[in-house]
């Protein structure tokens, strides 16, 4: 098969609304999911659950691994169980043929050459104010990709998920990065001035191990 | 445990003297980076000039008063790329042309060490040279293609 038919063939597997709704709750939790949750998630009964996951994995839009949810280990513990995460691996196909990732790369590595760093981070902080949120800015993130959920310790940072940079951000991470966290900011900016629901965010560099380097900070209304 | 550490050197001009408020902002982060660094996880050791605090009064180059030099050791490739660029190093690293030029050549080079070795920064600047003139190798090499350690002494 080609890397086109590869791309139809994972992708025709969301065709079906089931599936599509099992893969949308495993991609978008903070951590590997068991066959009850993802079908309690979508109102099926765990053996169609499974079935539908199982075709997900073959797919190759989700990965298994095996867990003992009880969170009990040793002996007496129980069976493993099965648990699903999105996959790694990125599934793109256009029609027609479209290369706009080759494009990007060396657009990329022209500016990185040249060190147009700051002209760069200026374009994307103009861009972003351009698409500023009318609303929630995290809503408004969301819609773009980056999947933002709470960060686990400080309640008043949300962290993003997805990076929709990722392949770039990691052959050129200095300069993607740094274009990101402006486009990023020049949302929130021209979202704040826009609508008062949108104020009160800050976009801030903090990087994990995975995921967007950028996260947002909710500012305390006595610091605004 | 291999019995070989990487090494890294990167060199950079900065847009004015160290001293300069131009560079103000960059000197002052440099005791947080530092210490990020030394806290990452295979951090080994790194250059430091006659201060003991970090390597910004060392020239490289005699002729260039603004080339400064960037020179560690650490446990593996996967740990230097972790603390360079998905720790809060990342701040500093987006903000490079601030305070630094662009260099039309080569700035950064990787290259195996024996574990315990120190690097001068002579032994620096020839791995750079290296890269510069012969491309890519196992000898100096980049992140974009990282060589796998030398097989250990024994095997």
């Amino acid at each position: 098969m080609t890397d086109e038919d590869d791309a139809l063939t994972a992708l025709g597997t969301l065709g079906d609304p089931v599936r599509r709704g099992l893969y949308r709750f495993v991609a978008a939790a903070p951590a590997e999911v068991g066959r009850d949750a993802a079908a309690e998630a979508v109102g099926i009964s765990r053996a169609l659950a499974a079935f539908h996951l199982d075709k997900l994995v073959e797919a190759g839009l989700l990965e298994v691994a095996f867990r003992r949810l009880s969170g009990r280990t040793g002996p007496g513990a129980g069976r493993p169980a099965k648990v699903y995460r999105r996959a790694g691996r990125e599934h793109a196909v256009s029609m027609p043929p479209r290369s706009y990732d080759t494009a990007a790369g060396l657009l990329a590595e022209t500016v990185e050459q040249a060190g147009l760093d700051h002209a760069l981070q200026s374009a994307a902080r103009a861009r972003g104010a351009a698409q500023a949120p009318q609303g929630d800015p995290v809503a408004a993130l969301r819609a773009r990709g980056y999947e933002p959920c709470p960060d686990g310790e400080d309640e008043t940072v949300t962290r993003l998920r997805n990076c929709p940079f990722h392949a770039l951000a990691q052959e050129f991470p200095a300069l993607v990065c740094g274009m990101n966290l402006a486009l990023i900011e020049g949302l929130l900016a021209a979202g704040a001035s826009a609508s008062p629901e949108s104020r009160g965010w800050s976009a801030e560099m903090s990087p994990g191990p995975d995921g967007c380097c950028v996260a947002l900070r909710r500012i305390a209304p006595g610091d605004l | 445990m291999t019995g070989f550490h990487l090494a890294q050197v990167n060199v950079g001009r900065i847009v004015a003297p160290i001293d300069s408020p131009e560079l103000a902002s960059f000197v002052e982060q440099l005791p947080a980076v530092n210490e990020l660094a030394e806290q990452s996880p295979g951090f080994v050791w790194r250059l430091v000039d006659d201060s003991g605090a970090d390597a910004t009064m060392l020239r490289p180059e005699d002729t260039d008063d603004l080339l400064l030099i960037n020179c560690s050791v650490w446990e593996s490739v996967e740990a230097l790329r972790a603390y360079v660029y998905r720790s809060d190093h990342l701040r500093v690293l987006s903000r490079r042309r601030e305070w630094f030029t662009r260099m039309t050549e080569p700035h950064a080079v990787l290259w195996w060490v024996p574990a315990g070795h120190r690097p001068t920064v002579g032994e620096a600047m020839e791995r750079l040279a290296l890269l510069r003139e012969r491309g890519e190798g196992p000898e100096a090499f980049t992140f974009r293609d990282p060589h796998p350690a030398p097989a250990s002494a024994g095997r």
